[in-house]
């Protein structure tokens, strides 16, 4: 058996025990996310939208839908990724890998393999219930696919990163709160930037979930506040740093090795 | 010619806080072995273990499995290894069986495969029955005995026991001492470190011990022992005494009136005790060391070492 053999089998071992890992949790990782977009969507959506009129010419419930979908990916495969690895780091069954014939690009991404299933699979289930209240459509499949498994593929990365720094439970939560629901909220899921200020529309181009909420957009509706090859250029280029970190980490054993 | 199984030479850990754990450590064990290394706590036998198997960073030296250096062909030497660490360290909310076939899957083996030495393993170890309970639920020994299912079922050249009997009753420590017999004369080297000697005396055939990060005695198990030179024997007596008998060349204390505490040279035998015992009229129902042969050495060979340090 070759290496590359070896190294295949160990990624569908780690990606089919993610998967594993969090469809027999699914009361803690499917199901909320479904409760609390079907709340935004009745609240924000419905009730509220129907009061506020349409957004760059499209309704508004149909407008905050994509963004409600990607906040979602979002999140789920941030917390996939953070939670099951600091696990394997707090249980220390994360030494199973590390003394295994395996290299570390199979060990990262068999976790971004589990991150991005998690982020699809309750992106989905959203969508599925957004289906719901409006009538979904997809302008182009490819940007509307390739944005969403860039970006759950790029929170994939920044949970794994959490992952080794984080020293307790805590830790695992102060990211998602303080930097991720913020950036997320500003991202113009429930608004259009051209609604903003000059200056605020200015400060808001800092954000990198504005640029993945709009191209997604633009995959679902055909309208965005960015260039699409622009906001995919973006997205490429933090995948490409966040993931030659993780290499880093891996190699130099922080947080893993003593 | 036999090739060796695991080759130290020079190998040093300091940590990021300046305590030093090795300090040049030289170890060889041959293939087919079964080694024991001991030491006191803290004395750096758990950071070998963690710089063999790549759980620690060295700070120098090198190591090789059946001659894979770990730094150049890491691949093939983690290849090699089996290892049972001191504390469990498998996913408690994984079922027993999933547990042995994600390690198998680690290792490059297919799903058929792992399934077929995972029941075999499972049931050598009493576990098969077991194999959809949630690792969680085992009782300690199960853990125990999972940890080594799962460290054999890539079929490793070298397993490394890191305290594997650690908190397990006599019965099942002595199955697991034939199951591991077993698992070595089918030629898989075993290094075992343990804090029951008598383990260690039973099972290993060489030694070394090694104390403040440094060998102090690598050898075989018949030699080592060859140099205990004075043993303390207990002897239960059949009438009780009201004071020790006195016989010269042989130190007694009285530990209660039934019980004999008599130190013992090698040079002067048990016959001549014997023989002064039966003239005063004392009757010796039985006998046996006060301490385990290997843990005298190794007490005094570890406080020799400290008093040179």
């Amino acid at each position: 058996m070759t290496q590359l053999q070896r190294n295949l089998v160990a990624f569908r071992t780690i990606l089919v025990k993610e998967i594993r890992r969090f469809m027999r949790i699914w009361i803690q990782t499917i199901l909320p996310p479904v409760i609390t977009t079907a709340l935004y969507f009745i609240i924000f959506g419905h009730l509220i939208g129907s009061r506020i009129g349409p957004v760059d010419g499209t309704a508004y419930m149909d407008y905050i839908v994509p963004g409600v979908i990607l906040m979602a990916i979002i999140n789920n495969s941030y917390a996939n990724v953070v939670s099951s690895f600091y696990g394997s780091k707090f249980q220390r069954f994360v030494e199973e890998l590390l003394i295994a014939p395996i290299s570390n690009s199979v060990i990262l991404l068999g976790y971004v393999g589990g991150g991005v299933a998690r982020g699809m699979t309750v992106g989905l289930v959203v969508a599925v219930v957004a289906s719901f209240f409006t009538d979904m459509a997809v302008h182009n499949w490819l940007v509307m696919l390739g944005v969403s498994v860039l970006t759950a593929v790029l929170f994939s990365l920044a949970g794994f990163i959490n992952a080794v720094y984080a020293k307790s439970f805590d830790d695992i939560s102060i990211i998602p709160t303080f930097v991720l629901t913020p950036l997320t909220y500003l991202g113009g899921i429930f608004y259009s930037i051209s609604m903003l200020p000059d200056f605020w529309q200015t400060v808001s181009l800092a954000n990198p979930i504005l640029y993945m909420v709009n191209a997604f957009r633009f995959g679902m509706l055909g309208v965005s506040d960015i260039d699409v090859t622009t906001a995919v250029a973006i997205i490429g280029l933090f995948i490409a740093v966040l993931f030659t970190f993780c290499m880093y980490l891996l190699k130099k054993g922080i947080g893993l090795k003593s | 010619m036999s090739t060796n199984a695991l080759e130290i030479s020079g190998l040093e850990k300091t940590y990021p806080n300046g305590f030093t754990a090795l300090k040049g450590v030289d170890l060889t064990v041959q293939e087919g072995d079964f080694f024991a290394l001991l030491g006191p706590n803290g004395a750096g036998k758990s950071t070998t273990i963690g710089i063999i198997t790549s759980l620690v960073n060295k700070s120098g030296g090198t190591v090789r499995v059946f001659g894979a250096d770990i730094d150049r062909d890491p691949m093939t030497a983690r290849g090699h290894i089996g290892l049972v660490p001191q504390e469990f360290n498998f996913n408690m909310f994984e079922p027993t069986l999933e547990v042995v076939l994600n390690q198998a899957g680690y290792y490059g083996i297919g799903a058929r495969e792992a399934r077929a030495r995972a029941e075999v393993y499972l049931r050598k170890l009493g576990l098969w029955d077991k194999r959809e309970v949630m690792a969680r639920n085992l009782s300690g020994g199960m853990k125990r005995r999972l940890m080594i299912a799962r460290a054999l079922v890539h079929e490793p050249r070298l397993l490394i026991l890191d305290e594997p009997t650690a908190g397990v009753d006599i019965e099942l420590r002595r199955s697991m001492w034939s199951f591991l017999c077993e698992v070595n004369a089918r030629g898989t080297t075993i290094i075992l470190t343990t804090h029951y000697l008598e383990e260690a005396e039973n099972l290993c055939r060489n030694i070394a011990i090694i104390d403040q990060g440094e060998i102090i005695e690598h050898t075989s198990m018949r030699a080592l022992l060859n140099k205990l030179n004075r043993e303390t024997m207990v002897l239960d007596l059949k009438q009780p005494l009201a004071t020790p008998p006195e016989i010269e060349g042989y130190p007694i204390q009285l530990l209660d009136p039934h019980t004999l505490e008599v130190e013992v040279w090698r040079e002067q035998g048990l016959n001549a005790l014997f023989g002064a015992l039966s003239s005063q009229g004392i009757e010796v129902v039985s006998m046996r060391n006060k301490a385990n042969r290997l843990e005298e050495l190794f007490l005094a060979m570890v406080a020799e070492n400290g008093e040179e340090a």
